[in-house]
């Protein structure tokens, strides 16, 4: 299914129709040559992808169910809603899948350390507690501004023996933690790998999370034929650097009946500048960052602006370059939700069907919540839930006004 | 311009040449020219001018921050060229735009070229411009006159930097060790074997960066290479001492050369 996609590659390494490719400082090619080298040599070897799948039944409880939203579906009158539980995932989300195979990798090459960027926290405590089990030094740059943000991630990246490294450069969030990884790496190299943390950076990259985290849209499918009969109408993603929708949608890339409809963090709405919408909408135009060629939110010269979303995972100037690809060729359809749709969709699905949704995932849910209405009954969409959002209680109790929790933090402070 | 008549011309009358960096925008454009006045004093060989980018990633923390700095002063693609211009007009010494793709790839390589041209620069640094990447890159710069410089680095293999080596013009930049800019290089450790291999892969020129700080650093490079680099050190020695102080390192470099 991956394949399929690749076969766009034009004859240039990386690419996906036009976007994608390898653009790094020259020290960094022969260690990505050799991540290229690994992971063909993984791909190809049918043990592989069974082990893997082993670590993730044994490790974090896969495969994830899906789950019908029986009290949804006949509140909002349309179709029937079904959702993909990765926030079921030891960690609470889809980063584990990626980490845990890329963990895995990591054993084939023989490193001993690992780095890693993270955003709103979930792809750095995966990391370190990949490393926690396979015995490995890790470090995990992080956003000055995402480190204030997100504590308890922070707490639990250090209990697990990672170093956290507060980037203080640029907009001190995702993306200055990404080029932070690239200094170290180009330094490290030997006996370090970079676990990126979304199908986004130069190849192999996005191929090598991608290929990973369609473990996503492989049970999907199974589970909806032997739950449903048939495949899903529409299916909906968030999308942020886009590694679980990317994965998902690749157990439904052939079947031209699926509709895909990834949606990204629409912030203070399209039209204010204060969102993260790369695809959706006309703020993104292509450019060349952070190793890969994509949608980006940049000026006109190319200088990157900042984005803001409610949701730190998708507070993000890039896209995966499959995304920008699938949206080109008219595979995909990308929607933005903005924060306060966001956290009504994340109250109604707390309320009607009692899933604490991630408030990345929840633009997922907010996006399936707008359009169900205009869809006949005999419909069935499906939705995946990236992550779970009890352990952003700060963040969620804090977007959400929460009177008591304030009295709480009051307290707790005060002591 | 043909860089390499002109390298060779200066080697003449100097061991190595001297080639130094600017971030223009920081600290302010009036800076950076009293920078460029002192460079014309200390008779540097060839200037760098970096156009800032928001995605440094081939900078350490120094020239990381400083192109951020003069981005949030507002520094346009405009005020650079214009800089650039005015620049390559009053100062004698060879000019060499360094940047990151992105700038050049937003303009088009035509317009990028066309610009670069017009305002007088020799050739154009992109650190994270692979040779696979350039495409039309190679002719239009050709057209215009134009130096692409090649980065060498220590972890491409002997038929990488061959491969690399056959695309650059002018000089070839060799940087001396892994990591980023702005860090302090150990110069004993085996920088003849690797500036060996760098010249077996071209026959341009070879430039020496990353790390180079002071006089004894130009000194050890007597006989490596043609031109050493220096660049985040000098920027620093503004930051800590101001105008005097930066002078100061000019003039070691300068001595360092004989």
């Amino acid at each position: 299914m991956l394949d399929s996609l690749l076969k766009n590659v034009e004859e240039r390494t990386g690419y996906f129709g036009a976007y994608g490719g390898a653009f790094t400082p020259e020290i960094l090619r022969t260690t990505l040559d050799e991540l290229i080298a690994a992971f063909e040599e993984a791909r190809k070897d049918p043990s592989f992808w069974e082990a893997f799948r082993a670590v993730m039944q044994s490790y974090s409880g896969r495969p994830t169910p899906i789950t019908h939203l029986e009290n949804l579906s006949e509140a909002l009158g349309g179709p029937q809603i079904y959702m993909k539980r990765e926030d079921l995932n030891h960690t609470g989300s889809h980063k584990i899948n990626n980490v845990m195979g890329q963990g895995l990798l990591v054993a084939r090459m023989g490193k001993k350390r690992v780095i890693a960027e993270t955003g709103a926290g979930q792809h750095g405590v995966a990391t370190a507690t990949m490393a926690a089990r396979l015995g490995l030094d890790c470090t995990i740059y992080m956003g000055a501004v995402d480190v204030e943000r997100q504590r308890p991630n922070v707490f639990w990246m250090e209990r697990l023996g990672a170093k956290v490294v507060s980037v203080e450069d640029g907009s001190a969030t995702l993306k200055d933690a990404i080029n932070q990884c690239l200094r170290d790496w180009a330094f490290s190299m030997d006996d370090t790998h970079y676990v990126l943390g979304t199908a986004c950076g130069p190849h192999p990259f996005p191929q090598i999370v991608a290929w990973f985290q369609q473990i996503i849209g492989q049970e999907c499918r199974e589970q909806m034929m032997a739950a449903t009969g048939r495949l899903p109408d529409r299916v909906y993603c968030c999308v942020g650097g886009g590694s679980n929708a990317t994965g998902t949608f690749l157990g439904f890339v052939d079947d031209a009946e699926v509709e895909l409809v990834g949606i990204e963090a629409g912030g203070a709405g399209l039209d204010s500048g204060r969102h993260a919408a790369r695809l959706a909408g006309a703020d993104g135009s292509p450019g060349v960052a952070q190793g890969y060629k994509t949608y980006f939110l940049q000026d006109e010269e190319g200088q990157m602006r900042h984005t803001h979303s409610v949701a730190a995972g998708l507070d993000y100037i890039g896209v995966s370059p499959i995304l920008a690809c699938l949206r080109e060729s008219g595979r995909a359809r990308f929607e933005a939700a903005t924060d306060e749709e966001v956290l009504a969709a994340f109250q109604t699905l707390l309320r009607r069907e009692g899933i604490i949704a991630a408030l990345e995932s929840a633009h997922a849910v907010a996006g399936a919540i707008r359009e169900a209405p205009g869809m006949g009954p005999d419909t069935n969409v499906l939705v995946t839930l990236s992550g779970r959002g009890d352990k952003d209680i700060f963040t969620i109790a804090q977007a959400l006004n929460d009177p008591g929790w304030q009295r709480f933090l009051e307290r707790k402070a005060g002591r | 311009m043909n860089l390499r008549t002109y390298i060779q011309s200066r080697l003449g009358s100097r061991k190595i040449l001297l080639m130094t960096h600017v971030i223009v925008g920081y600290p302010s454009l009036d800076v950076n020219w009293r920078m460029l006045e002192q460079m014309e004093r200390a008779d540097v060989d060839l200037v760098e001018l970096q156009m800032p980018f928001s995605e440094p990633i081939a900078d350490g923390p120094v020239f990381a921050r400083a192109n951020q700095e003069a981005l949030k002063q507002g520094l346009s693609v405009d005020e650079y060229f214009d800089f650039m211009g005015r620049a390559t007009e009053r100062f004698g010494f060879p000019h060499l735009m360094m940047g990151y793709y992105n700038t050049v790839f937003r303009l088009t390589h035509r317009t990028f070229c066309e610009r670069l041209s017009r305002c007088g620069a020799a050739g154009f640094i992109i650190p994270d411009l692979p040779i696979e990447e350039y495409h039309d890159l190679s002719r239009l710069s050709d057209e215009h006159g134009l130096n692409p410089i090649a980065l060498f680095t220590p972890t491409n293999s002997d038929a990488r930097l061959a491969e690399i080596g056959r695309r650059g013009q002018g000089f070839v930049y060799g940087v001396a060790r892994r990591g980023v800019t702005g860090k302090r290089t150990d110069l004993k450790a085996g920088i003849d074997a690797l500036a060996a291999r760098y010249r077996a892969a071209s026959d341009v020129p070879l430039a020496l960066g990353f790390g180079i700080a002071g006089g004894n650093d130009v000194r050890q490079l007597h006989g490596s290479c043609e031109i050493a680099i220096v660049g985040s050190a000098l920027l620093e020695r503004w930051e800590s001492g101001g105008e005097e102080a930066y002078t100061e390192l000019l003039d070691e470099l300068q001595n360092a050369r004989c």
